[in-house]
């Protein structure tokens, strides 16, 4: 598990990769979190495009950074869910925390 | 009467993080015999991975004790796993499987159960304080080939 992350005009784009457990999460959440919180971001994008499996531990990821950046006024983005994901984050309810969007294909 | 599985595999491994994509990938393995479909190898998935991260979490939440994985097949496409920990157990399982319930903290979103339940076709959960728990799922694969119809 890995993510990049990109600060564009005040958002920050997380590209995360891999499969999301309880196990990757921490991680994750640590390296996410030590960037937004330096730099604030108006919205926080979590990009699941590269995401090959999550867990309930994936959703517990959106809904602390959703109160992360809630912090600061700033928003989280959802974006480029696999379809696979789909039925675990309506489960959640996650669009009722977030905004979730595609954004353009990326090249592979 | 009951009926024999006709096959079954028992899988046990200590209760340390690193080994949720283990059980997993060994549980899909198990469950590839009935040529899922992409689907249902997906719920699988996700449904063990809740099982075994409430072991790690919250049944042995200071220590490392082991995880009991029972696979089982039977006739018709019924896949039964069960997930067994001898950890901390539960007072009151119902309030542990209400949705967004957890003592897990903030990271934790409470769908464990939920997710278990959604994605499997039966789950049944018993738990003794002290003693341990025990969580039996149930999924009918249709499979691509259409055999558990």
């Amino acid at each position: 598990m890995a993510v990049q992350l990109q600060l564009k005009q005040g958002e920050l784009i997380a590209l995360l990769e891999g499969e999301i457990d309880h196990h990757s999460a921490r991680e994750l959440r640590e390296e996410i979190d030590s960037t937004a919180s330096r730099t604030r971001p108006h919205t926080l994008t979590l990009d699941f495009s590269r995401v090959q499996f999550m867990d309930s531990s994936g959703v517990g990821l959106i809904m602390g950074r959703y109160r992360l950046a809630s912090e600061w006024g700033g928003q989280v983005c959802v974006a480029n869910l696999p379809e696979r994901l789909e039925k675990l984050v309506s489960l959640a309810g996650i669009r009722e925390l977030c905004t979730v969007v595609r954004t353009e294909e990326e090249e592979k | 009467m009951k009926t024999e599985p006709i096959n079954e595999m028992k899988l046990v491994f200590p209760s340390s993080s690193s080994n949720e994509g283990f059980a997993r990938a060994a549980v899909a393995a198990f469950a590839a015999q009935l040529d899922p479909t992409v689907d249902e190898i997906s719920d699988i998935r996700t449904a063990v991975s809740e099982a075994v991260t409430n072991c790690i979490v919250h049944a042995y939440r200071d220590t490392i004790g082991k995880i009991e994985i029972l696979m089982r097949l039977y006739e018709g496409g019924k896949l039964v796993i069960q997930v067994k920990d001898k950890g901390c157990g539960m007072e009151d399982v119902e309030k542990a499987m209400e949705p967004l319930f957890t003592t897990g903290g903030e990271e934790r979103a409470g769908l464990g159960f939920a997710v278990m339940e959604s994605f499997m076709n039966r789950l049944h959960v018993t738990s003794r304080p002290g003693k341990g728990t025990c969580v039996t799922m149930e999924k009918r694969l249709v499979g691509r080939s259409g055999y558990g119809r």
